[in-house]
């Protein structure tokens, strides 16, 4: 039974604190992040397919006392796979990047993604040098997800199993400058 | 001020430190290999080494939402890499200054360098960069100090163009 996707973004952005900065990939991680409820320090992508992680990489190296999660879906994650190895050599310890995985591009007609013919991101991850990485298929181990999640210390990456489903979109903001602009207020950095 | 043919990756380096550069990724260009010693070698400066160049400007848009400034440094084939990433920079106005090595214009051995490199400049306006482009030791530092300024000032992007006639041709170093 594979988890269900707007119940596992709630779950992980439960009581989140103000120090976790939040990188929804594009398509439905963002509508996800934003049925989680909407937050300033959340930078929603409904576009830069491939950008999640490295966004979630420049500003976990900008902001080290902050948490950064990535959570991005695995079509999005595969176009910037590169970016894992990126990572890898960098490993800043407030960073984790999670893969809400269902195996298919769902945005486009749900086509099968690369994962559903095997292509496994835990060994890629694993391989490029990230140390933690977890394999998330049920209720017990996305707790254990979220508990490292909430007491980051190192890189992490995650592949969360979900269900293939559409659940109704939710849309935040979609105006890019007025994101970036409320996101660095959030922070206290100055214009 | 003289500036010595050599000395000019300093200068830049002297010029991102002066801007407070902080993060800058790369993907090893032989032109940059100078500058790239220099950023790898300063202890305020976060080094990323990307697979691809396209990477880069992501890493820029994060620093940046994180309240740091980063430069990119590609060779010009790099820029065909980046091109709907520059969507980011674009729509969400995030401050992008890239360092571009040219090949494929001036003395350049390889004709497969040659598309790319023919393209740069519109490619550049297109994306709505800003085009500082450089080709003598002596106009580094003021074209780069533009480009700073341009791109952190008021949120754009900006491109310093190091000539291949600045860079010099690719010589064989085995």
């Amino acid at each position: 039974m594979r988890l269900d996707r707007r119940a596992t973004m709630a779950t992980l952005l439960a009581g989140r604190g103000d120090d976790l900065l939040v990188v929804p990939g594009l398509g439905s991680t963002t509508w996800d992040a934003m049925a989680a409820g909407d937050n300033d320090r959340n930078f929603y992508l409904w576009g830069a397919m491939g950008g999640a992680a490295m966004i979630g990489l420049g500003l976990a190296l900008a902001q080290p006392n902050r948490r950064v999660a990535v959570i991005t879906g695995d079509g999005e994650m595969l176009m910037g796979l590169g970016s894992l190895a990126t990572i890898g050599t960098q490993r800043p310890r407030n960073l984790a990047v999670i893969v809400f995985d269902n195996g298919v591009y769902g945005e486009t007609g749900m086509q099968p993604s690369h994962t559903q013919s095997g292509v496994d991101l835990i060994s890629v991850a694993r391989a490029c040098g990230i140390g933690t990485c977890l394999d998330v298929r049920d209720a017990d181990a996305l707790a254990d997800l979220a508990r490292r999640l909430g007491n980051l210390r190192e890189t992490l990456f995650a592949r969360v199993l979900i269900a293939i489903d559409e659940p109704p979109r939710v849309l935040p903001l979609r105006d890019g400058v007025a994101l970036k602009e409320r996101f660095r207020a959030a922070i206290g950095i100055k214009s | 001020m003289s500036v010595r043919n050599s000395d000019w990756p300093d200068r830049l380096f002297e010029t991102l430190k002066r801007g407070g550069i902080r993060q800058v990724g790369y993907v090893p260009d032989a032109g940059h290999a100078r500058l790239i010693d220099r950023c790898r070698g300063d202890s305020e400066i976060h080094d990323v080494v990307l697979t691809t160049e396209e990477e880069g400007v992501a890493l820029a848009a994060g620093a940046w939402l994180g309240g740091e400034r980063a430069a990119l440094l590609m060779q010009s084939s790099g820029l065909g890499n980046c091109i709907n990433m520059l969507s980011l920079a674009r729509t969400c106005r995030f401050p992008l200054l890239m360092l571009i090595t040219m090949r494929g214009e001036w003395e350049e051995f390889n004709p497969w360098q040659v598309p790319m490199g023919l393209i740069v400049d519109p490619v550049l306006k297109l994306c709505e960069a800003e085009v500082y482009r450089v080709n003598k030791p002596g106009e580094v530092t003021g074209a780069a100090e533009r480009a700073v300024r341009h791109a952190f000032g008021g949120e754009h992007i900006a491109a310093v163009i190091l000539s291949q006639q600045l860079v010099g041709k690719k010589v064989w170093t085995k």
